[in-house]
């Protein structure tokens, strides 16, 4: 029998905080760092301004190798890492770090996909112009790939979220965490239920805002 | 103004070169056609003027600049004075129309009020004053062109490089955007380098024109030369393909006569008096009345019955007989 009486609302409220915390934090440095890595990815691809075969291998190598590694593992392994960038390898502080170093790459990933689907002439009509290499990058590649960069950014924020949940592993909290303890441990399958509402809730909302951000900038 | 000096360009990618050794002058403010099949390197020798691709051999200099040996500063200096337009226009699909013609503006660091009436003006100079704050997707094709042309003039271009910019066009459209280039031409004295496989292309607005073949630079000439005296097999294949030239009648039974007239002759009586002056009956078998930039020719393949030789003779005092 489900009731729902025997739920600590205040566990879930300091596990959907501590979700949204680890999201946040974690979201805007995987694109602080994937979007640049992305675009030097595109412009090193072969035809691109910075054409360069071996630096391109040599950074898809690693892009491919970090994305393949599973998130459990990277966690595990990074915990020394971690201590040494921000103290700790516990919290929502700790799982920060392993959460970019896996989302980061992906989304790279998908920012250069983006970048390829701005029209070859594009790219010559704004390099004829005399424009620099940082000129083309803001003021054509990037505007030219918005709707493309911001649906990544919605699929990088979605994969997140499920990784927040592994996060648990090294005492982050969150809803995930909570889901696993309570839920899957303790058989408490109401907590377990609302948990996964609240992600589903989470995941759905988040959906929304990127269809219509994209739809927002798309001019084509 | 544009000098090439026994150019040869090939690509690392391997393949025969898809430049031969060219050698060739545009002057200032001429229309400069370059004609070729798909393939003969044409897109390579525009991309040469403003270095899009670099030179394996021999000079180009643009405007007393060695493109080749350009460094980074003086190759953008040098394409901020060298315009260019495209086969898909290139436009930013994410600017509206006004941003696409101020961003050569934004790079060059125009400043945003001298930005903001120079791009009034561009607007108005293409016919597209009410168009501005659209984005290029609710536009036609030959509008999109028409951006592109402003936004490759923008920065006072004194040269502008046209890729088969009309080759996406319908034949309506692709006459005012020529008209427009050659207005462009008259009035600021530009120069125009036009590069297409359309012959009719070159026929109306170009001054001069280069045929190249496989890479090679087969002949060079005035436009009139080009269609009326063709000296290179390829040029005839060419012209030949888009219907110019003389119609073949092998199967009229007297003499086949073929007839090129230029300039004033146009307007004459040539085979009514020809028939009376010589007695023979004159067939039309073949031909047509063409328009270069400057002036009109005809071409026309008549069939004789009679004295041939008096015919020919007396058709010859009118233009040229084959
Ligand atoms: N970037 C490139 N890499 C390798 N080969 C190229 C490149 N650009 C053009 N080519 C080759 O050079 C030749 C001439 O091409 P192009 O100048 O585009 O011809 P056109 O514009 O007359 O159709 C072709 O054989 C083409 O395949
Ligand atoms: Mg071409």
């Amino acid at each position: 029998m489900i009731d729902f009486d025997s739920i600590d609302w205040s566990d879930i409220g300091q596990a959907t905080l501590d979700t949204l915390a680890m999201l946040s934090g974690s979201l805007i440095l995987t694109v602080a760092i994937g979007l640049p890595l992305g675009v030097v990815l595109f412009l090193a691809s072969p035809g691109q301004v910075w054409a360069n075969r071996v630096a391109h291998l040599g950074l898809s190598l690693v892009v491919n190798l970090l994305r393949s590694v599973p998130f459990i593992i990277l966690l595990i392994v990074m915990i020394p890492l971690t201590v040494a960038l921000v103290g700790t390898s516990l919290g929502v502080v700790g799982a920060i770090p392993p959460l970019v170093v896996a989302a980061a790459p992906f989304f790279a990933r998908l920012v250069e996909l983006a970048l390829r689907e701005v029209g070859r002439d594009t790219i010559e009509a704004v390099t004829a112009m005399g424009a620099t290499t940082r000129d083309l990058v803001l003021r054509a590649l990037i505007p030219e790939a918005m709707p493309g960069i911001l649906a990544g950014i919605t699929v990088t924020a979605v994969a997140l979220v499920s990784f927040t949940a592994m996060a648990g592993v090294v005492g982050a909290g969150g809803l995930g965490d909570l889901a696993i303890r309570f839920g899957y441990q303790r058989f408490q399958t109401d907590v377990m239920i609302v948990t996964v509402v609240l992600l589903l809730i989470l995941v759905q909302l988040l959906q929304m805002a990127g269809d219509r951000l994209v739809r927002h900038f798309s001019r084509r | 103004m544009i000098q090439f000096e026994s150019v040869a360009k090939t690509f690392t990618t391997g393949g025969l070169p898809a430049l031969h050794d060219v050698t060739l002058s545009i002057a200032a403010s001429e229309i400069f056609g370059v004609i070729g099949r798909s393939g003969a390197g044409k897109s390579t020798l525009v991309r040469l003027i403003n270095g899009l691709e670099r030179p394996s051999s021999g000079r180009v200099v643009v405007d007393g600049q060695d493109v080749g040996a350009a460094r980074p500063a003086d190759m953008r200096a040098l394409r901020r004075r060298v315009g260019m337009i495209f086969q898909q226009f290139g436009l930013l699909s994410s600017a509206t129309v006004a941003d696409n013609m101020a961003l050569p503006l934004r790079i060059a660091g125009v400043p945003a009020d001298a930005r903001k009436a120079r791009v009034a003006d561009l607007l108005d100079r293409v016919g597209l004053a009410a168009h501005g704050h659209k984005y290029p997707g609710q536009l036609s094709g030959g509008q999109k062109q028409r951006v592109g042309i402003a936004r490759a003039i923008a920065g006072d271009a004194r040269i502008l490089l046209c890729d088969e910019a009309t080759s996406a066009l319908d034949p309506e459209t692709t006459r005012d955007i020529l008209s427009l280039i050659a207005d462009l031409n008259r009035d600021l004295g530009l120069t125009i380098v036009m590069i297409t496989h359309e012959m009719e292309v070159v026929r109306e607005v170009c001054d001069r024109v280069a045929v190249l073949d496989a890479g090679r630079l087969v002949e060079t000439g005035p436009v009139a030369d080009i269609f009326l005296r063709p000296q290179a097999a390829e040029t005839r294949r060419l012209l030949a393909q888009a219907g110019e030239g003389h119609a073949d009648h092998a199967d009229f039974p007297g003499r086949v006569v073929r007839l090129t007239f230029e300039g004033d002759a146009i307007a004459q009586p040539v085979l009514t008096r020809v028939a009376r002056e010589t007695g023979v009956d004159l067939v039309v078998l073949g031909g047509h009345i063409g328009r270069f930039r400057q002036g009109r020719y005809g071409q026309l393949t008549l069939g004789v019955t009679g004295d041939a030789e008096a015919a020919v003779a007396a058709l010859a005092t009118y233009g040229a007989v084959s």
